[in-house]
């Protein structure tokens, strides 16, 4: 039997690797893209668990919302790393070093 | 469930209105050339009035709410809606100038910073966890964007990719911070989590929740240790996006802190007002002991924004009325100071001169007795010397958390409010006592309505330090004090 303390162990872990993924990365803009879709995702559980052991649909149209922005917010992002490229010619972490202090 | 009502569109008419004028302004600026860009300019500015007009007029006497909570109206959305407005109208005047000297006077400029300034405007009238959501990532979306439009700026895609990985970090933290919160109490809605805060079964479940969400709201407010990203994107986004980005969206932070801590968690006070103390301490003491080392005006300034976030956590500490009617009207001085420092930069900037290192303001006074003036107005300003703006701003807060019980918070504010003094002090004394440096010859823009309305605003700031008594029971008035 799945409990809510299984699912929302599930969510705690994924985030974490997602922050960790964040902070630990020093490689690659893309990969920070990822992490930051993976914390949403880890969110998105979250609520759908709630939801489902509350019996109370709001957790799940949030959902909904948090998918629709994650997805405007996955193309902000590219296009961000897009213009840092064309400008730099590189998406590693540690070449974004200009501005300082 | 609650039906549908044609009063609910009555109650959210402004932002309905103003959606109206950001899809025209879109479709306008698609029919004329780059030339006539200035039409976009009236328009927006006419857009934003208008709104402002419906703000004013539709401004209800006590609080009402629309679609079933989702949407709250009252006087403290009302005030902050006027201030927003305001404030953008203000960065769109100070903005054009500099954006047409670099080729940057784009219709996106315009629309991007209206789509914030909706966003803005629902998110201090958020009564649903899903709205302050939705808001937040509005303005926040826009901003991203804003800061990238000089495509061909590598500091400038360097701050917006910066912003966007922090911002997106931040928005994470909030929202896993609102699941707990949804988990603890069963509801999203912020006056039924408030309701179901005393007998809440897992009361862990919801101090975890409260820990995310500050975490949240003070990466949003550029609070310490959640600083990061805010010197970086001040310095690298164009002035005019810097002009906008470090004024009205502060206000819209309060609004949000205010809606999410005590509108929705005011019942955790005790647990949230401990940790804003502590972030209030760092943020005073790394914004201004920073400052000191910085010779870019636009990173100074920045850190100077974290200095104030701490005056502002001042006002919360004591989770009162009388605390948040300070720190509204703390953002509200903030604002109007913050957007006017950063049109002077604007203002004296051309093509191909940033005018953003302190140095270039050296010999202001003999260029231009009138904007050294004015620029020193603004540095006594946000320094805090009466009678300007920013002294009483600093009083009703420093007054409110001492009232609190926080006397050791006080002095600490003190103290660092007078090292601040220095670099402040340090622009003033650069720009009467030092001579020039070479070929740096003042050439001011002939764009009249910046010139006017900047002196107005710089000007204003030293009226409004005599005005702030009615300005500050209006504040009161907004909290039922």
């Amino acid at each position: 039997m799945i409990t809510l303390a299984h699912v929302l162990t599930l969510g705690a872990v994924l985030f974490c690797i997602a922050v960790a993924g964040i902070f630990i990365n020093r490689k690659n803009v893309i990969v920070l893209l990822m992490c930051i879709e993976l914390m949403l995702l880890a969110v998105n559980t979250n609520f759908v668990a709630f939801s489902r052991f509350l019996g109370d649909p709001a957790g799940q149209v949030f959902v909904f919302f948090i998918l629709t922005v994650a997805a405007a917010e996955a193309a902000i992002g590219l296009a961000i790393l897009v213009v840092l490229f064309r400008n730099r010619a590189t998406i590693d972490v540690t070449d974004i070093d200009r501005l300082k202090g | 469930m609650t039906e549908f009502n044609t009063r609910d569109l009555v109650t959210i008419l402004p932002e309905l209105v103003f959606l109206g004028s950001i899809g025209a302004i879109l479709i306008v600026d698609l029919f004329i050339k780059p030339s006539q860009r200035i039409v976009t300019h009236v328009l927006s500015i006419l857009a934003l009035a208008v709104t402002a007009g419906f703000v004013w007029s539709a401004a209800p006497a006590e609080r009402v709410t629309a679609f079933g909570g989702m949407f709250v109206v009252d006087m403290i959305a009302t005030t902050l809606k006027l201030a927003v407005l305001l404030t953008t109208a203000l960065a769109l005047v100070y903005g054009r100038h500099y954006m047409q000297e670099r080729k940057l006077l784009v219709g996106e400029f315009y629309l991007l910073i209206l789509f914030a300034t909706l966003g803005m405007l629902l998110l201090v009238s958020a009564g649903n966890l899903v709205t302050a959501y939705l808001g937040l990532e509005l303005l926040a979306l826009s901003s991203y964007a804003l800061v990238a439009l000089n495509r061909d700026s590598a500091i400038a895609a360097e701050a917006a990719i910066k912003y966007f990985v922090l911002g997106a970090l931040a928005s994470g933290m909030l929202l896993y911070g609102m699941s707990m919160v949804y988990g603890a109490t069963g509801t999203l809605d912020l006056a039924r989590i408030v309701a179901a805060t005393p007998d809440v079964q897992h009361p862990n479940l919801l101090a975890v929740g409260v820990v995310f969400i500050v975490v949240g709201v003070a990466f949003k407010l550029g609070a310490v240790p959640f600083h990061m990203w805010l010197p970086d994107v001040y310095h690298g986004a164009p002035t005019a996006v810097t002009t906008f980005i470090g004024s009205a969206p502060k206000l819209a932070a309060f609004g949000l802190a205010y809606r999410l801590l005590e509108d929705g968690l005011g019942g955790m006070s005790p647990h949230w007002s401990q940790m804003l103390a502590i972030l209030a301490v760092l943020s005073l003491a790394v914004g201004n002991l920073f400052a000191i080392a910085q010779t870019n005006l636009k990173r100074m300034l920045a850190y100077s924004t974290i200095s104030h976030v701490g005056f502002l956590l001042l006002g919360f500490v004591g989770a009162t009325p009388a605390g948040y009617a300070a720190a509204m009207f703390y953002a509200v001085a903030y604002a109007l100071t913050a957007v006017v420092a950063f049109g002077m930069i604007a203002l004296l900037a051309r093509a191909g001169f940033e005018a953003d290192e302190i140095d270039d303001f050296k010999g202001l006074n003999q260029r231009s007795p009138w904007y050294a003036a004015v620029m020193a107005t603004i540095m006594f300003s946000l320094a805090g010397v009466p009678p300007l703006f920013g002294f009483f701003a600093k009083l009703l807060v420093l007054k409110s958390a001492v009232d609190a019980g926080y006397l050791w918070l006080a002095i600490v504010a003190i103290v660092f409010a007078i090292v601040g003094l220095f670099y402040y002090l340090r622009v003033v004394k650069v720009m009467y006592f030092d001579d020039a440096i070479e070929g740096g010859t003042l050439v001011l823009p002939a764009d009249r309505p910046l010139r006017w309305v900047l002196s107005v605003n710089g000007i204003a700031l030293l009226g409004l330090g005599f005005a702030s008594g009615p300005l500050f029971a209006w504040c009161n008035r907004a909290f039922g004090l």
